[in-house]
Formats: C-alpha cells, structure tokens, sequence
C-alpha cells in the first residue's frame, strides 16, 4: 500500500526551522552586543588616552610587595608583579587546602561520634562558622585579633625563639650545614624502600595469605633513615634566631599578619564545609556495609580503611574538589586585609597605576579560569578511576 | 517427685523499674564514658565548654556596657577592670548601621521598603499563605518597581531623590541580596533550560556562561563590573556604581542558580517529559505547566541554599567601595570618638548576630521545606 504522504506543515510551525530561526537570532544578538561592546570600549579608551595592549608587562611596576617567593624590588616589572601575586595566591591556597582538610576530616568524623558532647560541640562549630560570611571571620582575625597583639617593644616570646606581636610571627630560620645533602637523599631511598616493601608484602599476601606489618614499616624507613643520616652527619644545622632591634627584628623568618590571617580564616571557614562534606561521605556507606565486613571476621580498623573508606571516599570526591577550588577562589578576598596575593597586587594595584582595566581584568580571570579547569579535570580523571565499576 | 525437677508454683514478684538516676546513669555512661578513648573525648569537650562559654556570657553579657555616651564609658576603670563589649556604641551608631548616609527625614521610605520586602517573603515562602502566583507576580515584578519607586525618589508622587551613594548599611545589604535573589532565579532556569536544550548554540553559549563564571572569584566578576562596565557602554549611560554592582551580583547569583536548577531538571523522570510532547504540548508548556512546577518544587531546599550563600558573598562589595553593612561596621569601629580596645570585637560580634540570624533561619527553612517534601520517601 502506498504511504500517504506527509502533511505539508508551514515552515512557522516546523520544529527545525524554528530551532534555526532561534538560534540564527541569539548568535546575532550576541555578536551585535560583542561588537558594540568592543566598540564602546575602544572609543571610550581613546578619549580616557589609556593605551590598549600588554606594553605595560615589561614597564617598571614602581611600588614595592610585602611578601615575595621570587626576588622582587620596586624596579622589577609588572609582569614580575604579577608572577609574585600568582605565586602568593598559590602558597595561601595550598596550605589552606591542607589545613582545611586535616581539621575538616577530624571534625566531620567527631560529628559522627557517638559521644553526644562531641558530635554536638563539632556540629555547632560547623553551623556557626558556615553562616557567617567569609570576609567578617577574615576581618575579625585581622582587625580584631592578630593586629590587637601587643606592639613590638612588648613582643610575647614563644618557647623555641618565636617571638610574636603585631607585625607578624618571627619563627627561627633553620640554616643548613655542611653535610646536610645526605638527609635528603636519605629521605627519597626511605620512600623508595617504603614503596619497594609494600609491593613485597601485597605479593606474599597474595601468595600465601601472610600479612606483614607495612605501616610500621613504611614510617620506619620514611622517618627513620632521614634522621639517622642527620645523626650520622653530626647534626649540621644551626638556627638564625629573630632578634628585637630598636625599631624592628632583625633575623629569622616572618610571617606577616596578613598571611596568618588569612590561612587562619580560610582554612577555618572551608574546614566546616567539609566536615559537613565528610560526614554526608560516610553516613553514605549503608550500614549493611560493616555489618557484612564484620560478619567475614574483618576487625573494626580493616573495615574501615578496606570497606568504609574507599566507598565513602567515593561520594567525597566531587564535593570535595569544588571546596578547594572554593577555597582558591576564596583566597582574592586577600584584598581586603592587604595580602598581597594575585587580586591585591595585580587587579588592585597594578590595575590602578596603569588603568588598563581590560587587559588586567581579562588576565585575572584567566588564570582563576585556568585553576579551575586544570584542578577539575585532575579530579575528573581521579573520579574516573576509583568510580563505581558497573555493568 | 524429688527427681531434682522444679516447678515454681507461684509468680514472682516483678523487678522494680529503672530508676530515673538509673536510667540517666546507664545513658551517660554509653554515650560519654563508653571507654577509655571516649572518656578523654568527653573530658576534651568540657574543656572547650569551659574555655568557651564563660569568657563569651562575660563578653557579651555580663561585662558589657549598654549606656554611655563616648569611648570614656568602655574604657577600662580600677573601678570597672574588666570591660566586655560596648553595646553602647552600636546602640549609637545604630541608624548609621541600618540606613547608612540615607537622610533621616526620609528614613520612612526605607522602613516602608522593608515591610514590603518582609510580606513579599512571607507570601512566598508561608505554606499556609494563599494564591502562590500572585505573590510571585508581587514579588518578581511589582515590588522591584515600587522599591526603585521609594528608595531612589518618585517626582509625581513627592518622593524626592536620594542618590545611591548615600544608602548603605543594612539597607544596601538588603537591596543587593534581593536584586540577586529576584533576578537570578528567572535568569537561572533561562539558563539552566539552555544548558539542557537541544539547540547546539544555545546549549554551548549557556555552558560557556555557566562555567566561566563559575570558575573564577566573585570578586573579579565585581571589579569586572565595575571598571569594565563603564567601558563597554556609551559614555553618556555611566552608570550608577551600585547599579554596576548589582549587575555583577545577579549575573554571578544566576550561573549558580543555574546549576542548582539544572539538577532539579534533572530529577525529573524522562516519563513527564514524553507525556507532556505526548499530548501536544509546545516547549514552554511543557516546561511551565508540567516539569518547572515539579523541579522547582524540589530545588526549593537548594534555592535557599544558594541564597544563603548569595547573601554572605554580599559583603564582597565593600571591596569595589560599596557602603554595605559590613563597610559600616568597618567605617564606625575606627571613629576615634569611640576608639577603645573592645569596639572593633563590639563591632565585629554586632555584625556576626546579625549574620548568623539571617543565614540561620533561612537555613532553618530550607531544612523544613526538606523535610514536607520528604513525606513520600520516609519510612
């Protein structure tokens, strides 16, 4: 029989080229809003006489930055700047990513504790510190408590000649002597060892159903033969220790104000999310999970670092990954307490002297842009590779 | 008989009942004293309680000054050796606070703003308040004209105008939570439909928004408002800083928003969907009458969520020197007239109340939201 064939229907009413039609419309809508931009900006540029382009990178930056990893001096370049900025946002961000992750694991799994006062005490500090904003705890450690320490003339000395007031924390600088190559290298062939003894006990378990103590092992070689070599060696350090001047300290290492402030809130304030990330990870591993490991004879410290662990793990990942790139984003609120990270120095200071607001806010955002991505696709790959294996 | 067997020939009498000690005994032993790790945990705890509470109830409380006049009142005395917080300079400075510059004749305008505001939420958000849709029509398109009709000056019916540069405090707290709130819900499910759309153009422009601006700080986003914005559109349109802001907040709320919708859409079975084009529905009835009302209704939790988050990333526009609460807060603790060791902790405790009440009880709605929606799937 012969089909009959398909009802003619207006091109008005037809799906596809309605889908068309739109989007035809929307591209051209964002490319007339594109185009005037451009325009504007270029005409309103010219008349500001702010030149366009990256010329300023290689021009003297002229001002001087409180805290540098990289030599840096007021006759550096902003290009120069920009690599101080990066790198001090990078420093804040890593070791706010540790500290916020050893104090949210502890009190994620204290709130999971049996013992009321506890789960209760980190439950309050959880809901406290999410819901107040970032910038005020930041402020508050600023204004209120690191700046409110006593003036330098009535420094506070801490035990191991710390000394400790307004201007900062002055640790002792550990200075290296001779002879002190051998602790490194010390150190590499007890990780070496470590992982060459761990891969000998998972066969020999395998083979013959023998556990071998790897822990006790591991932490012996990784621990022990870096400080047998510093032994061996004689000790060679010395300590350059902070002294009180007149009008300044003379020696050692400081960390500004700024610095502590900011690790300290950020590390504090990403803490509680993800404890609250930690705790949702193992309430996710039913309860059945133990209950079967228990009943194969596995005892509580196996289940959980073979059972509970890697499946919780599992639904811990993702959230987790978004707290630290949270957390790095987090970082530019430096700018409001004068830490000289990559919004301070580079969108705040050098954005003002050269008013290339453009160029500057565009490389700022790339490189945010950049961590971001480059971070979420490590994790996605990480993901990937402990998921779930299903049919 | 007498082959060992025994047959109790009468009842015995029932135990006596735990008693109320008993009972209170055997749960704090479980709960706090359970073992040796446990003990050291509880002992821990009382040692925080302890460290915690009392230097806080003396702060806040029992050493605090709530009268006086000057900084003379919150100075350390012989006669006073302890002072706490000096409430009496937020009492003071409490109309700096809630307005900031906004002039004092014309205050009413912005308490009438915040009635407003308050019934607009109250309609929404009440499940026993009636006719659902007209409070969105109230609160997603009259109340912002009103407000912009109240708070910037109406000619024809005799409010004067009162620049932006002089509102501040809670006021401008308010305003840019709201702005956010108002305005990236609608952009939001615009964006989270085109994420999910089936147009490659309008899928790839919604992804590339969402991400970039997911991907870097809010900060960068307000300065990108704030010295690009002005450079992107003519020269005689210069707009208003905090309108610059405002721009800034909304775009940045609604990538989020985005995404929080996107999993509410998501959530939606393929069915409701099928059976939607299955009886001729067009696209936006099938979005407006059958998924959006279900996905939304779900997300609710998420949407508060986000604009708990929306509401503390407000204080971020201190930076581009906007006079938000916090920037009062910041402005008044260094006034000398008041400048005493406890007014900045005075000032910085005040801004955290304030704070920790509003997140608080958004939070506290969202959870029993959670929990009416949650009837179907509780055991």
């Amino acid at each position: 029989m012969a089909q009959a064939a398909p009802p003619r229907i207006s091109p008005f009413y037809d799906p596809r080229w309605r889908s068309i039609a739109f989007q035809v419309l929307l591209c051209a809508a964002i490319v007339w809003l594109a185009y005037s931009a451009v325009n504007n900006a270029a005409e309103n540029l010219q008349r500001a006489r702010i030149a366009s382009g990256f010329d300023f990178w290689n021009s003297t930056a002229g001002f001087d930055i409180s805290q540098h990893l990289i030599p840096y001096t007021a006759q550096s370049t902003y290009g120069r700047a920009f690599w101080v900025g990066l790198l001090n946002t990078l420093l804040v961000s890593f070791l706010g990513i540790v500290f916020a992750t050893i104090i949210g694991f502890i009190i994620g799994i204290l709130q999971l504790s049996k013992n009321v006062l506890v789960s209760k005490l980190a439950a309050g500090y959880v809901e406290v510190i999410r819901n107040l904003p970032l910038l005020l705890q930041l402020l508050f450690w600023y204004n209120a408590v690191l700046k409110a320490l006593p003036v330098l003339r009535d420094s506070i000395s801490i035990p191991g000649g710390m000394l400790l007031n307004n201007r900062g924390l002055f640790l002792p600088k550990p200075i290296a002597g001779p002879g002190f190559e051998a602790v490194p290298i010390a150190l590499l062939l007890g990780i070496a060892g470590a992982i060459a003894y761990h891969r000998y006990a998972r066969r020999r378990q395998e083979l013959t159903g023998q556990q071998a103590p790897v822990f006790t092992v591991g932490t012996l070689l990784v621990l022990g033969l870096p400080l047998a070599a510093f032994a061996l060696a004689g000790f060679p350090m010395t300590f350059d220790f902070p002294e009180m001047g007149r009008f300044n300290i003379r020696g050692g290492v400081e960390i500004l104000p700024e610095f502590a402030a900011l690790l300290f809130g950020l590390s504090i304030y990403t803490a509680a999310f993800i404890a609250e990330v930690v705790r949702a990870g193992i309430q996710s591993v039913s309860h059945g999970q133990t209950e079967a490991a228990y009943s194969l004879g596995l005892r509580p410290g196996p289940t959980l670092r073979l059972i509970v662990v890697p499946q919780a793990m599992r639904v811990i990942i993702p959230p987790l990954t978004n707290q630290y790139l949270n957390l790095t984003k987090n970082s530019s609120l430096a700018v409001a307490i004068g830490y000289p990270d990559l919004v301070q120095v580079f969108t705040g200071t050098v954005l003002n002297q050269t008013g290339q607001a453009v160029e500057v806010v565009a490389i700022t955002m790339a490189v945010y842009l950049t961590i971001s991505l480059v971070t979420s696709g490590l994790m996605n790959l990480y993901n990937r590779r402990i998921a779930l294996v299903e049919r | 008989m007498g082959d060992g067997r025994f047959v109790r020939t009468e009842t015995v009498p029932a135990m006596p009942p735990p008693g109320r000690d008993r009972a209170l005994v055997g749960w704090l032993r479980e709960h706090l004293f359970s073992g040796p790790l446990n003990i050291g945990l509880t002992l821990l705890s009382l040692l925080v309680l302890w460290w915690l509470i009392p230097p806080l109830l003396n702060f806040l409380i029992l050493d605090a000054v709530w009268t006086g006049d000057d900084r003379a009142a919150c100075i350390a005395s012989p006669e006073r050796p302890r002072v706490g917080a000096c409430w009496a300079f937020v009492i003071e400075r409490i109309n700096f606070f809630i307005y900031g510059f906004y002039p004092a004749e014309e205050r009413w305008r912005v308490d009438l703003f915040f009635a407003l505001l308050a019934i607009g939420i109250v309609w929404l958000l009440a499940s026993w308040a009636p006719n659902k849709r007209l409070g969105a029509i109230y609160f997603f398109i009259v109340l912002p004209i009103v407000s912009v009709m109240l708070l910037l000056g109406f000619a024809p019916f005799g409010l004067s105008y009162v620049a932006t540069s002089l509102w501040g405090g809670v006021l401008v707290t308010v305003v840019v939570s709201a702005v956010g709130i108002v305005f990236s819900l609608p952009l939001g499910i615009l964006l989270a439909l085109g994420r999910r759309s089936t147009m490659p153009a309008v899928r790839l422009f919604s992804i590339i928004f969402i991400e970039f601006v997911r991907g870097v700080p809010l900060i960068t986003v307000l300065f990108m408002a704030s010295v690009m914005l002005p450079l992107f559109v003519p020269e005689s349109w210069s707009p208003d800083k905090l309108l610059r802001a405002l721009v800034g907040v909304a775009l940045f709320a609604a990538a989020y928003m985005a995404e929080v919708v996107r999993a509410g859409l998501q959530a939606i079975p393929r069915g409701q969907y099928e059976g939607a084009q299955a009886l001729g529905l067009s696209y936006w009835q099938m979005m407006g009458l059958i998924v959006l009302p279900q996905a939304l209704r779900i997300t609710i939790p998420n949407i508060v969520n986000s604009n708990i988050a929306l509401f503390k990333d407000t204080t971020l526009v201190f930076i581009v020197g906007i006079f938000d609460f916090l920037r009062t807060i910041e402005a008044a603790r260094i006034d000398p007239k008041w400048a005493t060791p406890v007014t900045s902790t005075t000032g910085y405790a005040f801004a955290a109340i304030f704070y920790f009440l509003c997140c608080w009880m958004m939070s506290r709605y969202a959870k029993s939201v959670e929990r009416r929606l949650a009837t179907g799937y509780r055991r």
